[in-house]
């Protein structure tokens, strides 16, 4: 549990001296954010505007604040770190992440936002009977949320206090409650229409910071992939394996199989994730959303492009021993490739450029978890307080309020747990986030809108099972305990499940538990109801 | 509460006429909009199968196939990179196909429907 602050001192080193200009260029990104969600702030009143940003942004405003919102910590630096170690099999996240967004394309984004009104309980519950499916929907969404909440907080902690170069404990947790902090704020003062403009900034800054270094790395193999691919391969003691998958995937039958999981898992999380969801309503039409998924997938596309000569490039321009030994998971290797690119450390250019890529980094943990506590506390509030225990009938004001009372709380609980937890593993967590998501919502949301006989039973079933079966199958992985170097739990092993990401068995369990739920039923499923949600899914009639 | 037309809560949400449930019913049981729903279904569900199966093949042979897989085409770069980028390429290219089929044969006709029920309500 020692192994990643051991090397802290280390990896500090390059940074202290220039830890001045990392903090201006952070406060000044805090200050210009402030100012955004003061002002958005101001412009927000009713619930439309605080769970929905007014549904007045563009498709190209969303598709950029949608690209800010899913490209987390975990994209940027995980996968750039992920090549950076185990070259080609780091670029197969990069692809799922990408490909996923078609199923959001082709099959959720219009009917949802053609349907639903702040939240993905909107669309679950439609058909069905309120009460229990909106619990079930608000439940999901809070899981779902916090679990990826604490992966970006467990990484916030851990990354930025090692690029501003601070090793006490006590400092880190600062870093940790600075963060929760600012991220309450934004929420509760700007609602969605501060995110969105946050996620925006950030989106901006994170393309433009990751276009100059790969533009940097490029140069310096004057623009030859296959140079810089050679020089990886060759620089990282693993020759040509190093280009071909299966370095990290690639050992036993039990990783393969692994493998396969993580790779449903991602294809299939995405449509089913609660901050990513709403965002769609942010835009007047469906047409809008349609728009809006294709300015992501531009933007999103082109940043995982270039995560191929990031993560290629600190590869080849940096030592291996000296990637792991600043983080053993690689999550330092695009900034301190940025330190090398500029001249090194001791230079003025090193340092200006990893200053910029650490504050880029900084904006991208905000903004990101951002997003997801307004996800987990506009559900809270519109589906749980408002529909469950008010009934309905709960003032637009009551439930503002209600949503911003659940922002704090929400954000305190990320406080604590991202200062207790800050030896997890990240990954295992963002990949558990999205398994749940495949599993829990993504099974609920397509029968809701395309299968007729679907029933209230067959949505608690589905929503339930596949949320249990996820988290209990993680529970007892190696994830949690059993591997000595990166189980959560070290020195105990109570697991039993092989495989690291659960999405194999819990995403078809999801859909069986669907399909088996609503055939058992008694209940005859609301055809007026399933009218409504189809017809209004397909043409938007009385949407909002 | 099955059949309650709009959702009960208050607010300024601005909101077009809610037509009631009826109307819905008997709109979906309409040839006009039998064709909009097989105009979608016809092109989205096979395509979703199609990239579905595409990127799996892709998982399965990065997992099963490393000799070919790590086959050079020119220089350092092999087919597993070429696949990879094959993936981002047919990405782009389902979305862009996506969004002209949409716009020239879903629109028109989703746009039809919603201002006759919108103008009845």
């Amino acid at each position: 549990m020692s192994a990643p602050y051991a090397h802290l001192q280390l990896a500090a080193t390059p940074t202290s001296e220039h830890r001045p200009l990392i903090i201006a260029l952070f406060s000044v990104f805090v200050v210009a954010t402030l100012v955004i969600t003061v002002w958005a702030g101001r412009q927000t009143k009713s619930a439309a505007d605080f769970y929905a940003g007014g549904r007045q942004f563009t498709a190209f405003q969303n598709g950029l604040a949608v690209s800010g919102d899913y490209m987390s910590a975990a994209s940027f630096l995980g996968i750039a770190g992920a090549i950076a170690l185990f070259g080609y099999d780091g670029f197969l996240y990069s692809i799922g992440f990408l490909v996923a967004w078609l199923v959001a394309l082709l099959l959720v984004a219009e009917p949802l936002r053609n349907s639903g009104r702040y939240t993905m309980g909107d669309v679950l519950a439609y058909r069905m009977r309120q009460r229990p499916v909106r619990t079930a929907a608000g439940t999901s969404t809070i899981v779902v949320s916090i679990f990826y909440l604490l992966a970006q907080m467990a990484g916030a902690g851990v990354l930025v206090s090692l690029l501003l170069g601070i090793t006490s404990d006590a400092g880190k947790v600062l870093i940790v409650a600075l963060v929760g902090v600012l991220m309450i704020v934004y929420v509760t003062i700007g609602g969605m229409k501060g995110t969105t403009w946050v996620q925006m900034v950030k989106a901006v800054l994170l393309i433009a910071g990751t276009v100059l270094i790969t533009f940097l790395i490029l140069l310096k193999f004057n623009f030859n992939l296959s140079d810089l691919l050679g020089t990886a391969a060759k620089n990282s003691g693993k020759g040509s394996a190093f280009l071909e998958p299966g370095l990290k995937y690639g050992k036993t039958g039990t990783s393969k199989l692994d493998f396969i999981s993580l790779g449903i898992a991602l294809v299939l999380g995405t449509a089913g994730l609660p901050h990513i969801l709403i965002r769609f309503y942010t835009v007047p039409t469906a047409k809008a959303a349609r728009k809006s998924v294709n300015w992501a997938i531009g933007i999103i596309g082109a940043f995982y492009l270039m995560t191929i000569v990031l993560g290629f490039g600190a590869a080849a321009l940096l030592k291996p021993g000296d990637i792991i030994a600043s983080n053993p998971a690689g999550n330092t290797a695009a900034p301190l490739a940025a330190l090398e690119i500029g001249g090194g450390s001791g230079s003025n250019g090193g340092a200006i450029l990893l200053a910029v890529i650490s504050a880029v980094a900084f904006a991208t943990i905000l903004a990101v978890v951002a997003g997801l506590t307004l996800a987990s506390s506009s559900s809270f509030a519109h589906d749980i307080y408002a529909n469950v225990i008010r009934k309905g009938k709960a003032t637009e004001q009551e439930e503002v309020r209600a949503a911003r009372w659940a922002t704090v709380f929400i954000g305190a609980v990320a406080i604590v747990l991202g200062a207790f937890a800050r030896d997890l593993n990240v990954a295992g967590l963002v990949a558990l986030a999205f398994a749940v998501a495949a599993s829990a919502n993504l099974p609920t949301i397509l029968y809701s809108l395309f299968w007729k006989r679907f029933t209230t039973q067959g949505a608690l079933w589905s929503i339930y099972g596949g949320l249990t079966t996820a988290v209990v199958l993680v529970l007892f992985s190696p994830v949690v305990s059993g591997n000595p170097k990166t189980s959560m739990f070290k020195g105990v092993d109570f697991h039993w499940f092989p495989l690291e990401n659960p999405g194999l068995i819990s995403i078809p369990v999801g859909f069986l538990l669907g399909l088996i739920g609503s055939l058992l039923s008694k209940e005859e499923p609301d055809a007026g109801k399933y009218a409504e949600l189809e017809v209004k899914s397909l043409t938007g009639v009385g949407a909002h | 509460m099955a059949t309650d037309v709009p959702p009960p809560e208050g607010g300024i949400d601005t909101r077009p006429a809610q037509p009631p449930t009826e109307k819905f019913v008997e709109v979906q049981a309409s040839e006009e909009f039998a064709e909009l729903r097989r105009t979608h279904r016809r092109f989205a569900f096979p395509l979703t199968v199609a990239f579905i199966a595409w990127y799996l093949l892709y998982v399965l042979l990065s997992n099963y196939a490393g000799g070919f897989m790590g086959h050079k085409l020119f220089g350092n770069i092999n087919v597993a990179l070429v696949f990879g980028l094959a993936q981002f390429l047919t990405t782009f290219l389902i979305a862009w196909f996506y969004s002209r089929y949409a716009a020239a044969k879903l629109d028109p006709r989703s746009e039809a429907i919603k201002s006759r029920m919108e103008a009845d309500a």
